[in-house]
């Protein structure tokens, strides 16, 4: 069992033909996932390596080939248009792996997709992976095993250093999700932490954090007052300076200044294993799950 | 990207927001010629991306334009939370019968950009924030709609009970908000918005913050930028494409994702070092990318030792081992340098270090602990 793809994904991949596109659809084939269509404006009608068919637009994709997911590609300045274009042609899950996407280009799309019964994990994410049936994205596919760890995180290479010594500690995934490190993203931990929790192959959670924002001590009160799983956490920037900041506004606003130690605090409060390395999640999980 | 006070001062004149006259000066006779032709007391303020510029010294009043050229010569130079400043605004002063704050920012848990408005605005805003949170207002605008004029007159008389006074403010608040969103700006700040003595509503102050994202598509905003106002490191770190910001360790790191940055940082502390930086070489894997990154390093003279800290997944690890090689022919290290990397391609990768006698490790906390014992042993000798 998995969250949010398995076996019964069928992909789109918008921006199939682009540099990123086609490279990283040739190893989401290659490692078993269905991909069942692209979309390029203009080259309808093309084959992308003789065999997925590739449409003009997202509807006409979605029509000719029952796709269900897509995963988006597309350079920054197209990737808004990307998103509510999938959401509009019904698509129930949309990945946008973009990175550069403008923060007000999301306050809209946000309300756009939520609208149309979507869910979007991303921008500036490393997209999904369920070992063994299917990914979504660009997470490594021969770091992941399948087993029994549910894992969320804000980053893209410290996830999959934790994914590694998981792995090799003998601790498979059932879900790995890259949720992304922008200030506007479709998906974020609680949506995960709830998604795990529900999921019956999923025995333990480890949630990967980084400084800034307040979304770390969201999840942690939800995994204090929702969750009976066992759940580890780590966060990045330990040590990162305060940095220059101008304004007033951000302070005001939260409340937080989001350092590392109200994250960790906050942890703590909710009873999780705070992790002080990304190898110590290998021996916190053993500990909560024997 | 952060701009400067008389720059945002700009913008927001374009939209209409009333502010008063203000001129740049570079040298202490600028500032004395911009004085003279207000004829009245001036104010002198360091442009600099830093807050908190008043409470460091960088403004001050003159009532005379020779007292102008002198407090400009005293604030030109000055170093302000380790920035140099350039430039003074320097403009004529208001008189001031009360002080609030009006700010918009992108908040990451609405999801919207939120205006925050106090009556009691001025330097110590945060302080009124914290202890006294009545006093804020907070208003979502839906990005759709852009924001009501019935919202912005309930800030207006949030600020004001003469409902002239806060008619104006509901006018410059929508003229901010018009401001913000034709700018990408995730920062829009007037600290304060004053009233003078004759009851007008005038901004005295302006921040502005750009999404850095916007930049590509809004080439007129990316020429704000100053560069003589950011670290020069910094600055040909962005011209490669890499981020990086300078720290007081001296552990140099070089890494591919920024929380795995991040996390290589709070290992070297964990493990007693002191990291001489953050530098994200991004997800691309370009070699020239890797040798811009070792040149920005080994300019800094603090650096013991270097690590590179590599997890392989769109970045080939080949083409970092490629990166290494070519920027240490062009120029020897002087320090001991520990890689570590695995992921995509790195039987490749191992290969051509070894062939050019760099070693490679696979695990990240012993190239951490290797990286932290050269340069205490560097250091020590």
């Amino acid at each position: 069992m998995s969250i949010f793809i398995d076996n019964s994904t069928r992909l789109v991949v918008q921006g199939i033909t682009g540099r990123d596109g086609s490279f990283h659809a040739k190893q989401m084939i290659e490692y078993g996932t269905k991909v069942v269509a692209g979309v390029t404006p203009g080259k309808g009608g093309q084959r992308f390596e003789n065999t997925v068919p590739i449409f003009n637009t997202v509807a006409e994709a979605v029509r000719e080939t029952k796709a269900n997911t897509t995963v988006i590609y597309v350079p920054p300045p197209f990737a808004a248009d990307a998103m509510m274009e999938a959401a509009d042609a019904g698509l129930s899950l949309v990945v946008c792996i973009t990175e550069g996407v403008p923060v007000l280009d999301m306050t809209r799309v946000y309300p756009y997709v939520k609208a149309r019964g979507a869910r979007l994990i991303g921008p500036n994410c490393p997209g999904l992976i369920s070992p063994g049936s299917s990914k979504v994205g660009i997470i490594p596919g021969r770091i992941c095993a399948p087993g029994p760890i549910g894992l969320v995180s804000r980053s893209g290479t410290l996830t999959y250093e934790v994914v590694y010594h998981l792995t090799r500690a003998g601790l498979g995934q059932t879900t790995c999700v890259g949720i992304g490190g922008d200030p506007i993203n479709g998906t974020n931990f609680i949506d995960c932490l709830e998604g795990f929790e529900r999921d019956p192959a999923t025995k333990a959670v480890v949630m990967i954090g980084e400084i800034g924002g307040t979304d770390e001590q969201d999840a942690a009160r939800f995994v204090k007052e929702k969750m009976k799983k066992p759940v580890v956490g780590f966060i990045a920037g330990q040590t990162a300076p305060p940095g220059r900041r101008m304004g007033h506004a951000g302070a005001i606003i939260s409340g937080s200044a989001g350092t590392a130690a109200e994250k960790i605090a906050a942890f703590e409060d909710a009873g999780m294993g705070v992790a002080k390395r990304p190898a110590d999640v290998v021996d916190l999980i053993r500990q909560r799950t024997r | 990207m952060n701009i400067h006070e008389y720059q945002a001062k700009d913008i927001f004149r374009q939209h209409g927001i009333p502010i008063p006259p203000g001129g740049v000066a570079t040298t202490p006779s600028e500032a004395e010629a911009l004085a003279r032709r207000y004829g009245t007391t001036v104010v002198v303020k360091a442009q600099v991306h830093v807050g908190g510029r008043g409470k460091a010294g960088g403004v001050k009043l003159a009532k005379t334009p020779e007292e102008a050229r002198d407090i400009a010569s005293r604030i030109l130079g000055m170093q302000i939370k380790g920035l140099t400043v350039h430039k003074v605004l320097v403009t004529p002063a208001a008189e001031i019968a009360t002080e609030a704050y009006v700010g918009i920012i992108v908040d990451r848990a609405s999801k919207r950009p939120v205006f925050m408005v106090s009556p009691a605005g001025g330097i110590d805003i945060e302080e009124v924030a914290a202890k006294t949170p009545d006093k804020i207002m907070r208003l979502p605008v839906d990005p759709v709609y852009g924001l009501l004029p019935f919202q912005a007159l309930q800030m207006g008389l949030f600020l004001y009970s003469d409902i002239k006074q806060a008619r104006a403010a509901a006018k410059i608040m929508q003229q901010l908000y018009g401001a913000f969103w034709a700018s990408g700006a995730s920062l829009a700040e007037i600290n304060p918005l004053v009233t003078t003595p004759q009851g007008d509503v005038v901004a005295l102050d302006a921040k502005m913050g750009i999404d850095d994202n916007e930049l590509e598509r809004r080439p007129e905003l990316a020429l704000l930028r100053d560069e003589t106002a950011e670290d020069p490191a910094e600055v040909r770190a962005r011209e490669a494409g890499l981020t990086f910001i300078k720290l007081d360790g001296n552990v140099g790191c070089v890494v591919n994702g920024a929380g795995l940055a991040m996390a290589t940082m709070d290992l070297v502390k964990y493990y007693g070092g002191e990291p001489a930086n953050f530098l994200d070489i991004g997800g691309s894997s370009n070699p020239d990318k890797v040798v811009a990154a070792l040149q920005i390093i080994t300019s800094d003279p603090h650096v013991r030792s270097i690590l590179f800290n590599i997890f392989g997944g769109i970045t080939r690890t080949d083409d970092v081992a490629n990166g290494i090689v070519t920027a240490t022919k062009a120029s020897p290290l002087r320090v001991p340098i520990v890689i570590r990397l695995t992921g995509t391609n790195e039987e490749v990768a191992v290969k051509i270090l070894q062939e050019h006698g760099f070693s490679a490790m696979t695990e990240m906390d012993a190239a951490v602990q290797r990286a932290v014992e050269l340069a205490t042993a560097g250091a020590r000798a």
